[in-house]
């Protein structure tokens, strides 16, 4: 059976996982568009450190966030002069790093939606009395509708994941930042494996239900689209 | 400017293409921008809807200034009242058929009411077809449906391009018709691009050809089919076109009757319904002219005419301007006949046409 202290560190992943999906939701769009449109001579520069996280280890990742979140970090320095203290080993430095993390799993499905949607449409809606905004809310957004449902969903399960990172930056305390996969590791390092099965046997159930879902609401979507 | 006027001027360079034109265009009608590709058709009408921003442009419809570069003044497109068809016909993929027309009227700025919405739906055929998606469209419906789009925002400018270019020949045949009777339903002008010299035959009023980015001609049809440069290779003599209404068929002769403001026209078995928009061609060669009401002539169509102008040329031939009811009609005689009959101006006659071609 799951035990108070896995539900525990059950419900602060989601929580960390939620936030970080909604951050990353609220900054991942604007930056998608931005490189769906653009011609400019930047756009591979930031495409390929926005792609980063896939390819590197995440305790690199961590390690140099650790760093720039400490007390010598650029960031940590700013944190504290706000008198906000050091953000490593908190919760909202988790969100942090997660947000890092996890940015090529909601921005490269978004980006990949909007460069769908063709020039001219939003040249046609132009013609059509509509002014920026409205076109992004009312041809836009609709249109991209199963990019935004990836991101979401990808966002949100590669956060609950993460282990390498959280490791570095978040330790292992409880209530605060002691996460599931963490609390994972913990279980098999103290050879309990009753505890451990449970835990893994729900994430991954979680995630197969959740790419299940997924998966059958895009197919919804591309057939409703196609008409047939 | 003329407060009826349309008027543009845009200077523009792109690498490899330089367009500088300066137009005025009718504000009633359709005018026809005709030209090769790479001409700078669709450029130019982009620049009239303000998808694209020349640094150099002024532009007005009707008194209102949509751009003017010394100013510094450009309202956006989403501000102009103009309606846009695309060559493609660029309907939202999510929304319906009826979801497709409504965006823009919804947002129009001067709301008509629902019967003129009505109006256009049926005057496009489109009421059996609102609560389909774009995609279970034939490219002929889709293009309907744009064309309806563009008309319920009742724009003081409809600009279309090239919008038959991409159906096949069966699905123009299906489209011009409602093109054919547009200028008759909205008094709305039509800037109209296209490279096909049929198009420019069935639809212009006014036409502009344009080259390598600059304004080479331009004039009423009638005006350019007279002109001996006009570049349409089908037609070396100067032509009238006269527009008219199918009346009636008589297929056992193999003829069809039109009705051209008031003057019956006898031509080849058309085609088409009864009631039907036609245009015809007249070769200025196939027209002569006789002072008395010729009888026992083998030719079927005399009508009633009146000398308006002569044009005596270096080969011995002379083109005679007549007007027959309300319509221009040219016919080339040997000077010597001018000569002889002693044709001048205001003189009344019969014109005698030997050929009507149709065009479609």
């Amino acid at each position: 059976m799951l035990t108070a202290d896995d539900i525990t560190t059950l419900w602060l992943s989601i929580k960390i996982a939620g936030i970080t999906t909604f951050i990353l939701l609220l900054i991942g769009t604007p930056l998608a568009w931005w490189l769906a449109r653009t011609q400019s001579r930047w756009r591979g520069f930031f495409q390929a450190l926005i792609a980063l996280p896939l390819v590197l280890p995440p305790t690199v990742l961590g390690f140099y966030l650790l760093l720039l979140m400490g007390p010598k970090g650029l960031v940590g320095q700013f944190t504290e002069a706000l008198g906000l203290g050091t953000l490593p080993f908190t919760f909202w430095g988790l969100v942090i790093a997660s947000v890092i993390y996890s940015l090529p799993f909601v921005v490269q499905p978004l980006q990949a939606a909007f460069a769908m949607i063709g020039r001219q449409l939003l040249e046609a809606a132009a013609t059509l009395k509509a002014g920026s905004t409205d076109i992004f809310i009312n041809i836009v957004l609709p249109m991209a509708k199963p990019g935004f449902l990836t991101a979401a969903i990808l966002g949100f399960a590669h956060t609950i994941g993460e282990f390498g990172v959280v490791l570095m930056i978040g330790g292992n305390i409880p209530d605060k930042t002691r996460v599931v996969s963490v609390q994972l590791y913990n279980h098999v390092e103290a050879l309990e494996y009753g505890r451990a099965h449970w835990l893994a046997g729900c994430l991954l159930l979680f995630s197969f239900i959740v790419l299940f879902i997924l998966y059958s609401a895009l197919k919804i979507q591309t057939n409703s689209q196609s008409g047939k | 400017m003329n407060a009826t006027e349309i008027t543009a001027q845009f200077q523009l360079a792109f690498p490899g293409f330089h367009m500088d034109i300066a137009l005025s265009l009718p504000s009633s009608g359709i005018s026809v921008i005709y030209g090769e590709s790479g001409s700078g058709k669709t450029t130019l009408l982009r620049c009239m809807a303000g998808l694209e921003r020349p640094k150099h442009g002024y532009f007005g419809v009707n008194g209102q200034i949509w751009q003017d570069s010394r100013t510094n003044r450009f309202i956006p497109t989403h501000r102009r009242n103009l309606g846009y068809v695309f060559q493609d016909a660029n309907l939202f993929p999510h929304l319906t058929v009826l979801g497709n027309l409504e965006f823009g009227y919804k947002r129009a700025a001067t709301k008509h009411n629902r019967s003129h919405f009505d109006h256009i739906v049926r005057f496009l055929s489109l009421d059996t077809i609102l609560q389909r998606t774009p995609e279970r469209l034939s490219g002929g419906e889709r293009q309907r449906v744009a064309i309806a789009r563009a008309l319920v925002l009742n724009p003081d400018i409809l600009l279309m391009d090239e919008p038959l270019a991409s159906l096949d020949i069966n699905r123009k045949r299906e489209v011009m018709p409602y093109l054919l009777k547009l200028q008759q339903e909205f008094v709305t002008p039509v800037i109209y691009v296209t490279h096909s010299q049929r198009e420019v035959m069935q639809l212009a009023d006014y036409l502009v050809i344009l080259k390598r980015g600059r304004v080479q001609a331009n004039g009423s049809l009638m005006e350019m089919l007279s002109k001996p440069e006009f570049p349409f290779e089908q037609e070396v003599d100067a032509v009238s076109v006269w527009q008219g209404v199918v009346k009636s068929h008589d297929p056992e002769y193999q003829l069809s009757c039109i009705d051209v403001g008031g003057i019956t026209l006898n031509v080849p078995l058309v085609k088409a319904e009864i009631g039907a928009q036609i245009r015809v061609l007249l070769q200025a060669r196939d027209v002569s002219i006789s002072l008395q009401a010729p009888m026992q002539t083998s030719i079927i169509n005399v009508l009633p005419a009146k000398i308006t102008g002569l044009d005596a040329d270096r080969t011995g031939n002379t083109t005679v301007s007549l007007r027959c009811g309300a319509n221009t009609l040219l016919a080339l005689i040997t000077r010597k006949s001018a000569h002889q009959l002693a044709l001048a101006e205001g003189m009344p006659c019969f014109a005698q046409i030997k050929g009507v071609s149709l065009i479609n």
